[in-house]
């Protein structure tokens, strides 16, 4: 049995003009351990579907439909305290933007230390000392005396680190990261990569990793399923996909993407695609 | 004014038409103006005076002839309830007129000046900010004979701070667009260009604090009123109207709830009104409201 | 957070107290007429007699100095209408009184408004928040002197359940604690809930129910935080706003504290005490304004590092 399976997952928005469907049947699932890459362009419906996993679409207004099965748990159905009982514990995640995602108001070592605190009831002083720990395996140096600042004293790849700590802390099953480095740069990118590269295969954790960027999650997953306009209209192997994708729109983002380009070919953007971005956004 | 562009005009039109259909707020407006209406009107076609005493028909019932009975001297309750309502609303306008045009100005200047003028008059307005205002009022009216026309020009001289505050942020954005920069290239005087083509694109925002101002007025008058600084008898302001009822709770509550439920019902009306014209003003708000 | 309270200290509060007691002074000694001017006229003899007695013969940056030097050791000059009585006396006589009302009334306000405002902000549009949003508008609609009487007469006069007179026992504090502090309460549970909403948008909202925090949890460890600092700026302006409201509830329940001092004093042209009020009143809304603005760098870290500046707008 799978450790996640999503069969299908359907999400729609009413709008005041209609109705907007962002997730469209979307099928997949996920073994443990395993990585799976979503890309799409924005608004390609990604960060929906992966919150819906972890119940943070509201709804309604939004209206969720379909089967998202979590080591036998219903994820769309069960009760609201099974579900928060496997958020952060199973189901850990790490958001795009870090500079808004972290509590301006806590401490980082009692951000990083509060999944403990809720999960497995530890006291301020044990989870406390287990942050710490967790900072220093995340690369955050003189990690002791760094664990009383406050998020406004740390820089955006220094505060994704601390999110990877907080997602990692209690040893999820699955780590969903949405878009983590985009809001950073290249070289930071690169680091941050490695590292959720590393505590992957460290600890074995499944991770579902979303960007907009190809060559990003072709270096990160084994699996890969791109999405477009809330269809998923194509998934394998990371390495089939780029050696021969089935869907122009997956040639297309390959062709336009220097790193994984074939040498020889010309490089090309993709006109028909950039002005139909963002389809029926409000 | 004139001078305004299309677009401000065109906005305009949309924020009334949105303000139309907003049916708490055309009530609010409704109400408004039927109070205001019989404040002007009423005490004209009323038989009584507000001065004239009736010793022999003291603290009279509601009946035919005096619809809301008598107050102590016998004087009719209505027509003086009415009399205090063009005190009320007149010293309403007045301040905030006086806020209005002062704030305005001031907020203008220092917004459209910027740099070290603009800090130094906000450095002032936040100095002013921390004064007791109320009591600043109640030591004018110590100093100066009381008059009611030295009431309006006290209560508007300390209201004008927000409002210069407001003006001051909203012509800080507007400075820095293209059609103010235009104005300077074409050469337009700066006071020219700050109050035919600056201020009225400020207007929705000022209007917005003005139904914010105006009730903030109208109770700091029923205050001092109602502590027997305000208007003197026998003229009436709802305040003064309250007070004497107050006295006369026990046997003729009526006396008290007369004028406290129409000093209410205004403050309910401007509260709609208020809220309805920012919804319509700035429609971008309405969606984030309730 | 002692260089904050420093900066905040000697370049604000002290500055403005100087400007209020600037302002006011010259506004008194400027004014047309006498200060013993009244009905009676009395003969120019006389008048120099006290003016000299009172020191208001010296030129006018003279006295100031003279009476500001009195204000800072607690001496505010003497009644002018009241023989032998000096201003701080008259004053001191009855402030505990105004300042009990005004602290059980703030305490009211502060705690029915957050109250009111967080449940409403919990469930947006919900029935809690119909009835809770309703509340408020009653309470800034209907203001104190009107409140206050119809308290007065339901539950005192009518049902006879609560004493509407006098400040002796703790029943006696009631209504008009209800009374002055109902409008603030209103205010604050608008601000609150306009507060909480704005952050339960947050980002970290969200990241805090993706650690599997409960609702409730995710309300009081990270939305109140912030949520309330709108609140908390609004104490300052709240305070003064219930020492002056005082005054009025002081005549509808027969309290005898500072607002009929003051009234009088208005009456009968007492310029000194009038004064004396402002400065004292000056001084505390200073000395509120800085303890707001110190919790309010208690409460967020940002402010904290960066010294005096952060104070928010509106
Ligand atoms: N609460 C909502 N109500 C209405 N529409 C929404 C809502 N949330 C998301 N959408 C719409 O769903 C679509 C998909 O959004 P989503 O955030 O999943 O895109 P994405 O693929 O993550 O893009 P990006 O790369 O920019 O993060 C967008 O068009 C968005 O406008
Ligand atoms: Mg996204």
């Amino acid at each position: 049995m799978s450790l996640l399976s999503v069969d299908p997952l359907s999400v729609v928005f009413p709008l005041r003009t209609g109705e907007f469907t962002a997730v469209d049947q979307v099928r997949f699932s996920l073994e443990a351990g395993e990585t799976l890459g979503i890309v799409g362009e924005s608004g390609s419906g990604k960060s929906v579907c992966v919150s819906c996993l972890m119940g943070l679409v509201p709804s309604p207004p939004a209206r969720i439909s379909g089967k998202a099965m979590f080591k036998g748990v219903s994820m769309l159905d069960a009760p609201a305290e099974t579900l928060r009982k496997i958020r952060g514990k199973e189901i850990s995640m790490i958001f795009q933007d870090p500079m808004t995602s972290l509590n301006p108001y806590h401490r980082i070592v009692d951000q990083i230390a509060e999944p403990l605190r809720i999960h497995e009831g530890l006291s301020r002083k044990q989870a406390r000392i287990r942050a710490v720990d967790a900072m220093e395996a995340v690369g955050i140096p003189e990690a002791e005396k760094r664990s009383r600042a406050w998020p406004h004293e740390f820089s955006g790849g220094m505060r994704q680190r601390v999110m990877i700590a907080m997602a990692m802390i209690t040893r999820p099953a699955l780590l969903i990261a949405d878009e983590p480095t985009t809001a950073l740069d290249v070289t930071v990118q690169r680091q941050i990569l490695d590292l959720i590269k590393t505590l992957q295969r460290e600890h074995g954790t499944a991770v579902l990793f979303i960007s907009h960027d190809l060559a990003v999650v072709a270096d990160v997953c084994e699996h890969l399923a791109v999405m477009r306009r809330g269809v998923m209209v194509e998934q394998g192997r990371t390495a089939d996909i780029l050696r021969t994708p089935s869907h122009p729109y997956t040639r297309g983002l390959l062709n336009c993407h220097p790193a994984l380009h074939q040498a020889g070919d010309p490089l090309r953007v993709m006109p028909e695609l950039l002005e139909s971005d963002s389809p029926g956004a409000p | 004014m004139k001078g305004r562009g299309a677009a401000a005009y065109s906005l305009r039109r949309d924020a009334w038409a949105r303000l139309i259909r907003n049916r708490m707020a055309v009530a609010g407006l409704l109400l408004l103006c039927l109070t205001a209406g019989a404040c002007v009107v009423g005490p004209w076609i009323s038989p009584f005076t507000y001065y004239e005493q009736d010793l022999f028909n003291t603290n009279a019932p509601p009946d035919g002839t005096h619809w809301l009975g008598t107050d102590e001297l016998g004087r009719d309750l209505l027509t003086r309830i009415l009399v205090g309502g063009r005190i009320s609303f007149a010293v309403a306008l007045a301040a905030t007129l006086v806020s209005l045009v002062i704030g305005v100005t001031y907020g203008g200047i220092s917004g459209y000046m910027g740099g070290k003028t603009d800090a130094v008059m906000m450095r002032i307005v936040d100095v002013l900010y921390a004064l007791p205002f109320t009591l600043f009022v109640i030591l004018l009216i110590t100093l100066f004979e009381r008059n009611i026309l030295l009431l309006f020009v006290a209560i508007g001289a300390v209201e004008w701070l927000t409002m210069a505050r407001i003006v001051r942020g909203q012509v800080m954005g507007l400075r820095q667009q293209e059609f103010i920069e235009a104005c300077q290239v074409l050469g337009y005087s700066q006071a020219r260009t700050l109050f035919k083509h600056v201020l009225p694109n400020v207007l929705g925002t000022i209007l917005i604090y003005v139904t914010l101002t105006i009730p903030g007025v109208m109770l700091l008058e029923a205050f001092l009123s109602f502590l027997g600084l305000g208007v003197q008898p026998p003229m009436a302001s709802w305040g003064s109207l309250i007070k004497e009822g107050v006295a006369q709770m026990e046997d003729a509550p009526g006396q008290m709830l007369a004028p406290s439920i129409a000093l209410s019902l205004t403050l309910f009306a401007l509260n709609f009104l208020g809220d309805g014209l920012r919804d319509a003003l700035d429609p971008r708000r309405t969606e984030g409201r309730r | 957070m002692i260089r904050f309270l420093f900066h905040r200290l000697f370049f604000q509060a002290l500055p403005t107290l100087f400007v209020l007691a600037a302002l006011s002074f010259l506004l008194v000694r400027l004014a047309p007429g006498s200060p013993f001017a009244s009905e009676r006229e009395l003969p120019p003899q006389t008048l120099e007699a006290l003016n000299r007695a009172y020191g208001l013969d010296q030129p006018v940056p003279v006295q100031f100095f003279r009476y500001l030097s009195g204000v800072v050791r607690g001496d505010f000059g003497p009644s002018l209408r009241m023989p032998g009585r000096t201003v701080a006396e008259l004053i001191l006589a009855k402030l505990p009184v105004s300042l009990e009302l005004g602290f059980w009334s703030l305490l009211y306000a502060v705690f029915v408004g957050l109250t009111l405002g967080v449940l409403a902000a919990v469930k947006p549009n919900g029935a809690g928040d119909h009835v809770a949003m309703t509340l408020a508008l009653l309470g800034i609609c209907i203001p104190a002197m009107v409140m206050g009487p119809v308290l007065a007469l339901i539950f005192g006069l009518r049902l006879e359940w609560l004493p509407v007179m006098g400040w002796h026992t703790p029943a006696d504090r009631i209504l008009p604690v209800i009374t002055l502090g109902s409008t603030y309460a209103s205010y604050i549970a608008r601000l609150a809930r306009g507060g909480m909403l704005e952050e339960l948008t947050r980002d970290y909202i969200r990241t805090a129910r993706s650690k599997g925090l409960s609702e409730a949890g995710i309300l009081v460890k990270h939305a109140l935080r912030g949520g309330v600092q709108p609140v908390v700026s609004f104490l300052g302006p709240a305070a003064a706003g219930l020492l002056t409201g005082a005054f009025v509830v002081e005549q509808i329940f027969f309290i005898p504290g500072l607002g009929e001092t003051i009234v009088n004093a208005a009456l009968n042209r007492d310029q000194f005490v009038i004064l004396g009020c402002v400065l004292l009143f000056g001084s505390f809304m200073v000395f509120f304004n800085t303890l707001v603005d110190v919790a309010l760098a208690a409460l967020n870290p940002r402010i904290r590092m960066t010294g005096g500046k952060g104070r928010h707008e509106g």
